[in-house]
């Protein structure tokens, strides 16, 4: 099972980064968990810069914009 | 994907060529399409309502046209700017030549004000002096391609250019005053005991293909946000000519009435916009005889300066610091009124 975690406070932008994921998960038949972390200094524990922040498995894959599809199924694969 | 979706990623460069032909072949059309669509309604062209609609026919799609152009060449642009490598830029500068490259830095690198807290973090624990920091985090909202493009589209390049300078000028200033009052000790406590990291996250995009595809999302994301606002701002702009008088705002918001920057800042500091949120409001004020300095005054604080982003820096300003950040922006937004306002 992959570990996935969204950084952000909560903007229009992550709401979508957390929803794509999911649906590519779902579509792709991968088990996830999904977490969203929304304090602050977590947050910039990870060293983004820009939200939202995806982590894969403790590592900061993303940050930025809401991930491209085809970029989110490299993640599960 | 299909061929016709693919080839722009598969071909960028020809892409890139061929729609920069394009658009200035549109572009150039507007004036004789706006003409013969006008010719065919059957309203007279030197009537009111005749000129009216072809204001409207020839300005809609020439400031979309405009918007969509500037915010392309910016999505490309801004892939060249990660955050991580301005960082890296501006990582070791101090005062002066540091406040501009900041500011310059501001315009091209992608920036939402959603990210404005970890941005700032960042840029703070890679020991980038706060005035610097600040003259990026003042520069990113205020001069970006949305409000460049639509003064470009509807008031010329020269107003256009004079906000891009004045903006630039404003952040340069503003956080070259707050690195001076050495604020540091007013920075939240949890903000000045993170240790110095310089994490990075690995760059995404790097070929062409990857850019343009980045611009496109930029496009759709932009665009289809805004063009409601650009078509109300272009009807408002038409609707309102000759229904309210010229010099209505005149006495208010004109050039002799010395008060009328100061309110016109007052104002729009608590309110919050997007740069084509402001527009149909700008449009409509300087038809009317407000002066431009007031106007530009009044869109530069609306965009830079809002309520819901002092509380977004509160989590890690002291109200100290966020009180200065206020006031300092405000007094440069203030004189680039009064100095607009006397030159014009």
């Amino acid at each position: 099972m992959k570990d996935i975690k969204v950084l952000g406070t909560g903007c229009a932008n992550c709401r979508a980064t957390v929803q794509r994921i999911e649906e590519a998960a779902r579509a792709k038949g991968v088990e996830i968990q999904l977490t969203k972390v929304e304090d602050m200094p977590s947050i910039v524990g990870y060293g983004v810069m820009a939200t939202p922040g995806v982590v894969v498995d403790g590592k900061v894959v993303h940050a930025g914009g809401v991930p491209r599809k085809e970029v989110i199924e490299t993640w599960l694969a | 994907m299909n061929a016709v979706l693919s080839w722009p990623v598969e071909r960028p460069k020809a892409f890139l060529l061929v729609a920069a032909a394009v658009w200035i072949a549109l572009y150039a059309l507007l004036v004789p399409a706006s003409e013969a669509i006008v010719a065919v309604l059957p309203v007279d062209r030197d009537s009111h309502l005749g000129s009216a609609l072809q204001f409207f026919l020839y300005d809609t799609p020439k400031v979309l046209l405009l918007l969509t152009g500037v915010v392309f060449v910016m999505g490309l642009v801004n892939s060249y700017f990660t955050p991580e490598r301005t960082r890296a830029m501006l990582s070791g500068r101090t005062g002066g030549l540091g406040n501009v490259l900041a500011a310059s830095l501001g315009v091209v690198t992608p920036f939402c004000s959603c990210s404005a807290v970890p941005l700032f973090i960042g840029f703070v624990q890679a020991g980038i002096p706060l005035g610097v920091t600040f003259s990026f985090l003042i520069a990113a909202p205020m001069v970006n391609e949305v409000a460049l493009a639509l003064l470009l589209g509807l008031f010329g390049w020269k107003i256009a250019l004079l906000y891009l300078l004045l903006g630039l000028a404003v952040a340069i200033v503003s956080g070259w005053v707050i690195g001076w009052l050495r604020m540091e000790a007013h920075l939240e406590d949890w903000v000045r005991d993170l240790a110095r990291a310089q994490a990075g996250v690995p760059a995404e995009s790097t070929t062409l293909a990857q850019r343009v595809q980045a611009a496109f999302g930029a496009v759709r994301d932009i665009v289809g946000r805004v063009w409601p606002y650009v078509i109300a701002g272009i009807a408002i702009g038409a609707a309102i000519h000759g229904y309210v008088p010229e010099d209505f705002m005149a006495g208010l918001m004109g050039r002799e009435a010395w008060w009328s920057v100061p309110a016109a800042v007052l104002i729009g500091v608590p309110m919050y916009a997007n740069a084509a949120g402001i527009i149909p409001i700008v449009e409509a004020l300087l038809a009317k005889g407000a002066a431009l300095g007031t106007v530009l005054a009044f869109m530069m604080s609306v965009i830079a300066l809002s309520l819901p982003e002092m509380v977004i820096l509160r989590k890690v300003l002291k109200p100290r610091l966020i009180a200065v950040f206020a006031g300092v922006v405000a007094t440069g937004i203030l004189i680039v009124g009064y100095v607009f306002n006397a030159v014009l």
